[in-house]
């Protein structure tokens, strides 16, 4: 996302990636907040119960004994027609998992910052996508951030599209563990009353629990009859999403004065070859793109911001351009093909009308670090192939012994 | 973009001190990053943390290999650990320790840039009473690279100590820092 002039009565505050995101959850200043703290997510849970314990938020905080119970509580008070929030990572997620499912097919829109970090095992507390990236199929969607800034207002944004009458789908907001929440960088915190008018008051779209004027149930039983309806709405929601989610960034852009989009295209309209990768990493390709640009070399970087929706068309169109794409994804999908983000790629990619050369490379797993001379690595491979059109192997890994 | 590295014990403030440096050049308009190297947290064990500074935004997210300075906050660390890795020719090495420079570039057999040296906890130890050597060597550094003014250094302890600490306490680190800045010897 580039740097734009910020409005009126904004601070710049030196925050870490998790303090930001709880900084946009006291603005945001939700009905619950039900969460279980875990690493390296703890700094979320653990200042914004000391926003709530000082009263700087009106929010029912519900210090729960497990994630399995946090989402659980989520559920319940999301259905009751509160505005609801909560975080995780990686372990804490998976023990949610039978009820993260329930959340997305409940259609409630529960905000969900995920703080990127290894599932185990081996046990493992730092960076990797392995978490959110086997949560793809739940039918959440998933907003990735490059830096603390991002994850500030991705998580704000997050609550509007969310909420949005036509989505009502939950959103989990990730950022790279330790590499981005545990950074201190500049944050820029937009005036509380900007972002309290931005996300308005919540009124819930649909019928809730506590109204006794009209009775509901959620979750029932739902057999032959009904449950490949329900699926079927699902799979309608989450595609139409993908036209209403520029309409509320297009909303939250000229309220904010910034260029937030479904991916961000970096140098990428001469380039010959391309680097796709989420979050963090984007951050260090801009750099490397940069150093080899100066060397006359044409190389471009594609970083989606949203997985689910997966943003084909803009992925597709903006890949076309170039002779050869390298994947980078920080996680594996264990199919002997590829990592997750690299089959998803590849898969839209056959829709291309000129199909370039798509390679993966797997990265940074368990916090494993990459540098810039990785990234140009992967350029001068790609270049190599531009060049003579040979591809050694589609899956390499970089940085493991 | 000024990239510097700390080495110190689990305990020892040396997270706060990179921390500090990156608020203070924020608070001089900088584009700031301060991060940790998180291994086993334990006290006593030896860390790395991190700091850059740049007058554009900085988008690299991967641990500095080549600073432009290191900080060593307990020079017992000297014996194990290779603390000028990655310093370039003109690399400045400060070490907190009552030894003379020459002594420290002998014993590392470092032939290059600056190396100062300040005996940072004997100056805590004087001013605050207790062994806290990391924010008199914050005053060591900007001798020997001024990338934030003393007063930016002053005002942010100010802000973050005074009503956290009180006037005394906040007074003795200011005091800690300056007495670092003037007593540092470059050789």
């Amino acid at each position: 996302m580039a740097k734009t002039a910020s409005i009126p009565g904004t601070k710049t505050l030196p925050l870490m990636g998790d303090q930001a995101v709880a900084e946009a959850m006291r603005q945001i200043d939700p009905d619950v907040v039900a969460a279980y703290p875990i690493t390296p997510q703890t700094e979320i849970v653990m200042t914004f119960a000391q926003f709530a314990a000082d009263g700087k938020v009106d929010t029912e905080m519900i210090p729960v004994e497990s994630e399995h119970s946090a989402m659980s509580a989520c559920v319940g008070s999301a259905a009751a027609g509160a505005r609801t929030m909560t975080a995780t990572s990686a372990n804490g997620l998976a023990l949610m998992w039978e009820i993260v499912y329930i959340a997305a097919s409940t259609r409630l829109p529960i905000v969900m910052p995920v703080v990127n970090r290894a599932l185990s095992g081996p046990i493992n507390i730092h960076c990797d996508h392995s978490d959110t990236m086997g949560a793809r199929n739940s039918g959440w969607l998933q907003v990735y951030s490059e830096n603390a800034q991002e994850a500030y207002e991705n998580t704000i944004l997050g609550m509007r599209i969310a909420e949005h009458k036509d989505i009502l789908l939950p959103i989990m907001v990730c950022q790279d563990g330790f590499i981005t929440s545990h950074a201190v960088e500049g944050v820029e915190i937009f005036p509380d009353e900007a972002v309290k008018k931005f996300v308005g008051e919540y009124k819930p779209v649909m019928p809730t629990l506590l109204n006794v004027d009209k009775p509901v149930t959620y979750g029932p039983l739902d057999l032959q009859d009904f449950y490949f309806e329900h699926k079927r709405q699902q799979s309608e929601a989450i595609k139409n999403s993908l036209a209403i989610i520029p309409e509320v960034i297009d909303e939250f852009n000229k309220t904010f004065n910034r260029k937030h989009d479904l991916v961000e295209e970096y140098k990428l309209d001469d380039a010959d070859v391309a680097i796709l990768v989420l979050s963090s990493t984007a951050g260090t390709t801009k750099v490397v793109v940069d150093e080899l640009r100066e060397k006359g070399l044409k190389v471009g970087l594609l970083k989606p911001c949203f997985f689910r929706p997966f943003p084909k068309d803009r992925i597709v169109s903006a890949l076309s351009k170039v002779k050869a794409i390298a994947v980078l994804d920080r996680a594996e999908a264990f199919s002997g093909c590829g990592g997750p983000l690299y089959e998803e790629v590849k898969s839209v990619m056959y829709d291309a009308k000129v199909r370039p050369h798509l390679i993966n490379y797997i990265f940074g797993l368990g916090g494993r670090d990459i540098f810039k001379e990785d990234i140009a690595n992967v350029y001068k491979d790609l270049l190599d192939i531009a060049k003579t059109g040979k591809v050694k192997d589609q899956l390499n890994f970089i940085g493991v012994r | 973009m000024f990239e510097v590295r700390w080495h110190g014990r689990g305990g020892q403030g040396a997270k706060t001190a990179s921390q500090f440096l990156a608020e203070a050049a924020l608070e001089a308009d900088k584009y700031i990053q301060a991060f940790p190297e998180y291994g086993p947290e334990r006290a006593g064990a030896p860390i790395r943390t991190y700091t850059r500074i740049d007058d554009a935004p900085i988008n690299v997210h991967s641990p500095v290999t080549n600073p432009e300075a290191v900080v060593v906050i307990d020079h017992t660390l000297l014996a194990s650990i290779d603390v000028t890795e990655g310093l370039g020719e003109d690399g400045i090495l400060v070490v907190n320790t009552a030894d003379d420079p020459k002594i420290i570039r002998e014993r590392l057999n470092f032939k290059k840039g600056t190396v100062a040296t300040v005996d940072a906890t004997k100056i805590s130890l004087d001013t605050l009473g207790i062994p806290m050597p990391n924010m008199p060597m914050l005053g060591a550094l900007a001798k020997v690279k001024p990338i934030v003014p003393m007063d930016s250094l002053i005002e942010r302890i100010k802000h973050k100590f005074l009503k956290k600490i009180g006037e005394e306490k906040t007074n003795a680190n200011i005091e800690g820092i300056k007495r670092a800045y003037e007593e540092i010897v470059v050789g």
